[in-house]
C-alpha cells in the first residue's frame, strides 16, 4: 500500500495523478477463511481490522450484499460522543471516541474527525435532572463532560433562541471532545487497511444461509456460492434478525426506519453539534455548509430504507423554534436507514446459540460513534472468546434482567 | 403515509392517527412460565423482512387496539382485523398466500 501524504500529493501532481493505487482490492471469495464477517459497514470492517491488527488473524473475508458502507454507516449524521449513563456504555463508547482521535493517523486515511463539541439541550426540568446525573456519572467514569447553563449554550451556539416559548433552553450537557467525522472515509479507511493486511472485502455477496454441523458453524451460503469458515461474525445492523433467523435463533431486535436530511449549503454559522431530545431533533453544519438534521424513528417495523414524511415535518418544525434562522432554508435531500433497536437501547456484542457464531448489532440509532470501540471489542471477543468491553452486552442479558438502560442517553436518534 | 383501516370504527386512519404496538399474536406468559418463556414473550421478536402481523392502536380515533398484516419490505397492507383472535382471518391468509407463493400461516416467523 502506498502511503497517503503531502509528499504523495505533490508527486502525483507532477505526473497528472496517474500513480494512485486502488484504495482496496476488489476480490472474489476463496474456498475457506478463518473468519468471515458479514456486513461491510463500519462495525464489520472495524472488527476485521482489529482481528488483524490486535490478534494477527488476517485470513478474513468481509462479505457485503450491497456496497462498502452502503448501509447505515453511509447514511448517518456522524455525531460522535460518549456521554452515556451506564458504566459498560461509557467504557465502550469512550474507547471508541478516543480511538477516533487518532484514527486518521492509524489508518493513514483522513476521516476528518472534528471534535467540535456536542451539546445536548435540556428543555424540561426532567432533562435538567437527567443530564446533571449523567454529568456526575461521566465524572466518575472518567469521561469528560460538563453541565452548562443557558448563557454558556448561547455563547457556544449564538444562532440558537434560548427563550423559545414552548421549550426554552434551560442548560445542556456539553462534551467538548465530541463531534463528527466523515462516515464514508471511516468505511473506506478500514477497508483499505484490511485489504492491505491481505483480507478480502467482497461486495455484492449476500449471505443466504449459515451452515452448521453439530451446533457449530462451518461456513455460509452466499450469492457467490458456499464459503467455509471457522468463525462467523454477523454485523448487519438492520438485518440482524433476518440473518439470525437463517442461523436458527431470534434476537431482541426490531428494525425501524430512521431519517435524516440536509439543507442547501450556507455560510458557516454553527461550529458545535446540538441535540434537542425533547423536541426530537438535532443539527450540525457540514464542511460543505449544509445543515445536517436528524430526527426520530418511525414506530413500526420497516425494511424499506424510506421513512414517513411527517417525521421530517415534525423534526424541522421543532428545530425552527430553537433555531429560527433555519426557517427559510431549503432542504435538499432526505434519506433513511434501517436501524436495529433493542429494548434497553444498548447494543448486543455476544456469543450466540451456534458455536463459532458471534453477533454485533443493536446499535440502533447511534452506532456510528461506536465503530472503532465496537470493532476493537468484537475482535477480542471473536479471537479470545471473551472481552471486558463486551461482557455486559450479551444477547442473554434480557433473559437475566441485566439491562443496560440507555433510553435517556439515547433519548433521541443520533 | 401509511393508511390502515380501523376494523372497529371503520375509518381509514392515517399513520399520524395511529400508534404502532409491535408484533401481534404473542403468547402471553404467566406464573409458572420459565425465564426462557418470559424472554420470548417480552423481548424476542420475529422482526421479519416480509409479512408481519402487528398490533396498532387507533389513538386519535376510537382508541382501540386492532391487528394488521403488512409487509415490512414493500409496505403493502394485506388487511386489518379485530384483536380478539389468536390468528388472522382466512381471507387475509388467502390474500397473503396468493401474493407470496409458498407462504403459510404456520411459518409466520
Ligand atoms: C439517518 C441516520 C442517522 C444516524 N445518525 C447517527 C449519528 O449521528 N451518530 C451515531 O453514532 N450513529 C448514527 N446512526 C446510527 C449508525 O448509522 C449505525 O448505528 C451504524 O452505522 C451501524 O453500523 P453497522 O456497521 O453496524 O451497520 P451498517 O453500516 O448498516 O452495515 C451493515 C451491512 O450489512 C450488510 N448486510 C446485511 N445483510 C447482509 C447479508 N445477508 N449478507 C451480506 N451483507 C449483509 C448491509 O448491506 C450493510 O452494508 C444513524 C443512523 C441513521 C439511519
Ligand atoms: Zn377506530
Amino acid at each position: 500500500m502506498k502511503r497517503y501524504s503531502a509528499f504523495a500529493i505533490a508527486r502525483e501532481a507532477m505526473r497528472q495523478h496517474t500513480g494512485w493505487d486502488r484504495a482496496w482490492a476488489k476480490r472474489e471469495p476463496k474456498m475457506k477463511y478463518d473468519v468471515i464477517i458479514v456486513g461491510a459497514g463500519g462495525h464489520g470492517l472495524a472488527t476485521a481490522y482489529y482481528l488483524g491488527k490486535n490478534f494477527g488473524i488476517t485470513n478474513v473475508a468481509i462479505l457485503e450484499k450491497g456496497w462498502l458502507g452502503g448501509g447505515n454507516t453511509g447514511r448517518n449524521t456522524t455525531i460522535i460522543r460518549s456521554n452515556y449513563l451506564q458504566d459498560p456504555s461509557a467504557a465502550i463508547y469512550e474507547k471508541a471516541r478516543s480511538l477516533y482521535e487518532t484514527m486518521s493517523q492509524d489508518l493513514n486515511y483522513n476521516v476528518m474527525f472534528s471534535p467540535r463539541g456536542v451539546i445536548m439541550l435540556a428543555q424540561t426540568q426532567h432533562e435538567i435532572r437527567g443530564y446533571q446525573r449523567t454529568a456526575q456519572a461521566n465524572a466518575l467514569q472518567g469521561v469528560k463532560t460538563e453541565w452548562i447553563g443557558p448563557q454558556r449554550v448561547k455563547e457556544l451556539c449564538p444562532i440558537m433562541n434560548i427563550d423559545g416559548p414552548r421549550y426554552p433552553v434551560l442548560g445542556g450537557l456539553y462534551q467538548e471532545r465530541g463531534g463528527t467525522a466523515r462516515h464514508d472515509a471511516v468505511a473506506w479507511g478500514y477497508a483499505r487497511a484490511c485489504s492491505d493486511m491481505g483480507m478480502d472485502v467482497i461486495q455484492k455477496c449476500e449471505v443466504t444461509g449459515v451452515r452448521q454441523e453439530n451446533g457449530k458453524v462451518v461456513g455460509v451460503d452466499t450469492s457467490k456460492g458456499p464459503i467455509d469458515c471457522d468463525k462467523l461474525g454477523m454485523v448487519v445492523a438492520g438485518h440482524a434478525s433476518v440473518l439470525a433467523q437463517k442461523a436458527g435463533f431470534r434476537l431482541p431486535i426490531e428494525s425501524v426506519a430512521l431519517q435524516a436530511l440536509v439543507s442547501e449549503p450556507i455560510k458557516p454559522c454553527m461550529d458545535v453539534v446540538v441535540m434537542a431530545n425533547t423536541v426530537h431533533g438535532y443539527m450540525s453544519q457540514s464542511d460543505k455548509g449544509e445543515m445536517v438534521i436528524g430526527g426520530g424513528t418511525d414506530g413500526f417495523n420497516n425494511y424499506t430504507q424510506r421513512g414517513s414524511f411527517h417525521h421530517i415535518e415534525e423534526t424541522v418544525r421543532a428545530l425552527v423554534e430553537t433555531f429560527p434562522m433555519i426557517s427559510r432554508l431549503k432542504m435538499l435531500r432526505q434519506w433513511g436507514g434501517i436501524v436495529d433497536v433493542t429494548g434497553d437501547r444498548s447494543p448486543i456484542l455476544s456469543k450466540t446459540p451456534v458455536e463459532g457464531v458471534f453477533v454485533n448489532c443493536g446499535w440502533g440509532t447511534g452506532g456510528f460513534k461506536a465503530i472503532p470501540g465496537s470493532g476493537w471489542a468484537m475482535a477480542e471477543l471473536m479471537a479470545k472468546g471473551q472481552s471486558p468491553l463486551t461482557d455486559e452486552f450479551s444477547m442473554y442479558r434480557f433473559r437475566e434482567g441485566k439491562f443496560i438502560d440507555e433510553s435517556v442517553a439515547a433519548g433521541v436518534a443520533h | 403515509m401509511l393508511i390502515l383501516h380501523c376494523p372497529y370504527c371503520g375509518v381509514d386512519a392515517d399513520e399520524t392517527d395511529l400508534h404502532a404496538g409491535g408484533q401481534a399474536h404473542l403468547k402471553r406468559e404467566g406464573p409458572g412460565s420459565s425465564d426462557e418463556d418470559f424472554e420470548d414473550y417480552l423481548f424476542l421478536r420475529a422482526n421479519p423482512k416480509g409479512v408481519h402481523f402487528e398490533r396498532w392502536r387507533h389513538v386519535y380515533g376510537c382508541g382501540k387496539w386492532f391487528h394488521a398484516a403488512r409487509c415490512t419490505a414493500t409496505l403493502q397492507v394485506f388487511g386489518t382485523y379485530p384483536a380478539q383472535t389468536l390468528e388472522p382471518p382466512q381471507d387475509i391468509k388467502d390474500k397473503i398466500a396468493d401474493a407470496r407463493p409458498g407462504w403459510s400461516w404456520g411459518d409466520k416467523e
